[in-house]
């Protein structure tokens, strides 16, 4: 009896050092920011594996899921002949939720899972260790410049993903559904604000960039350095990126579109 | 990949991303069309303006002539006081013009529309809007209905 509480409290303690060892370590990355910015290569780097190679995957399923939004929204909306607002729809969806949201799953799928395989197997090959004997930091050489660009990435990701998904939309509402061509934009432009709808939009994925970053860099350089180490972190990266996105776009969603 | 394909590599990335969100700006949200805070503003008083809100167009024959920029309510007059802001090139407004609230479709947006007087005076900064019609409430034009079908109905069976 008394030794089930005790692992239950066990576990507990491990949470809430897992946590405390996480919030160090991003202030640290954060203080890491005086040796990027006279390294402004090392950040070119990894904008290239973490933002262009991730490219591919959001500009294609961006277009899908606005070619299937104005499906879908066109078969509710034509039963209250509103076709002609499916452009305000298939926009406010992207730009408001989709856009930001299944940007930084696909996020944390393709580049956050690659950052904690990565440096969980640095961590596993010594690397790590190797760097700090010559007297470099491994937190401000190696998790810095990563974190943000993942930061810089994810807006300019999200960005993309609703404007192809709005470009698919249109083909799909006005090429295939004949939706009129001039509602769908007009309605569109006098529906969505830019500081309402498309700013908010950005400001979440700035925040889903920084915490799937985040997740995906402390899970890597806190791993247990055995492959069985390195295969669990990589698991927990995507499933906690996941959940912490959904639940903060709740909460986010909340505050900014709540009144 | 030597260093300058990666650095242009990544050029075409954050070029990308900045196309994306200006295409965003301007084809997609309405920030093309806000036109800068430049103009004259006239302000109208209605008894109710329904379901007016601020950025709400103001259009005369259909032309959209400016926006609405601040609802108001007196409490003295109990009345609703609404701010428009004209854009400046339309500067050759009667000061007799009446201020109607009209609903775009059945149940689209509403908008006030402005119809024109005959006064050679022309409306400027700050000046008020005398005339006015309110919005249409659905409930009460049901409400007046029944009630002179009652009324009729009463008088048929005196």
């Amino acid at each position: 009896m008394l030794d089930v509480l005790a692992s239950f409290g066990r576990k507990g303690l491990e949470a809430f050092e897992r946590l405390g060892r996480g919030h160090l370590l991003f202030l640290q990355i954060l203080a890491g920011i005086t040796s990027l910015l006279p390294r402004p290569g090392l950040l070119v780097a990894q904008l290239h594996s973490i933002g262009v190679r991730t490219i591919t995957i959001i500009v294609v399923s961006g277009l899908f899921v606005g070619m299937v939004l104005s499906l879908q929204g066109y078969y509710v909306l034509s039963q209250f002949a509103a076709e002609d607002s499916l452009g305000v729809m298939v926009a406010a969806s992207l730009v408001r939720e989709l856009g930001p949201v299944v940007t930084a799953l696909l996020f944390a799928g393709r580049a956050g899972s690659a950052l904690t395989a990565e440096i969980g197997l640095m961590k596993a090959t010594e690397q790590l260790s190797g760097l700090e004997m010559m007297a470099v930091d491994p937190v401000r050489r190696i998790l810095t410049p990563r974190f943000f660009a993942g930061f810089i990435s994810m807006p300019l990701l999200a960005a993309l993903f609703s404007a192809v998904g709005v470009i698919g939309g249109y083909f799909v509402g006005v090429g295939l559904l004949g939706v009129d061509e001039g509602a769908f934009w007009s309605q569109m432009q006098a529906k969505i604000d830019w500081d309402g709808d498309v700013i908010n939009g950005v400001i979440k994925s700035l925040v889903f960039g920084v915490i799937c970053t985040w997740i995906a860099l402390f899970q890597g350089y806190d791993t247990l350095p055995t492959s069985t180490g390195v295969s669990r972190s990589t698991t927990r990266t995507v499933v906690h990126s996941a959940l912490a996105v959904l639940v903060l776009d709740f909460v986010l969603t909340a505050l900014m579109f709540g009144d | 990949m030597n260093t300058r394909q990666l650095e242009i590599t990544v050029g075409a990335f954050m070029a990308a991303g900045l196309v994306a969100l200006f295409f965003l700006a301007m084809q997609v949200s309405n920030l093309a069309n806000i036109t800068t805070s430049e103009g004259y503003e006239v302000s109208a008083r209605f008894d109710n303006i329904g379901g007016l809100k601020v950025r709400s167009p103001v259009s005369m024959a259909g032309v959209r002539i400016g926006r609405v920029v601040n609802i108001g309510y007196d409490q003295k007059s109990y009345e609703a006081v609404v701010t428009m802001l004209l854009e400046p090139d339309y500067n050759q407004i009667p000061e007799d013009t009446i201020a109607k609230i009209y609903t775009s479709g059945l149940l689209g947006e509403q908008y006030i529309g402005l119809d024109p007087g005959g006064s050679l005076e022309n409306l400027q900064q700050g000046s008020e809007i005398m005339i006015t019609q309110s919005a249409l409430v659905l409930e009460e034009i049901v409400g007046q209905f029944l009630f002179s079908k009652a009324e009729e109905n009463a008088a048929s069976q005196e």
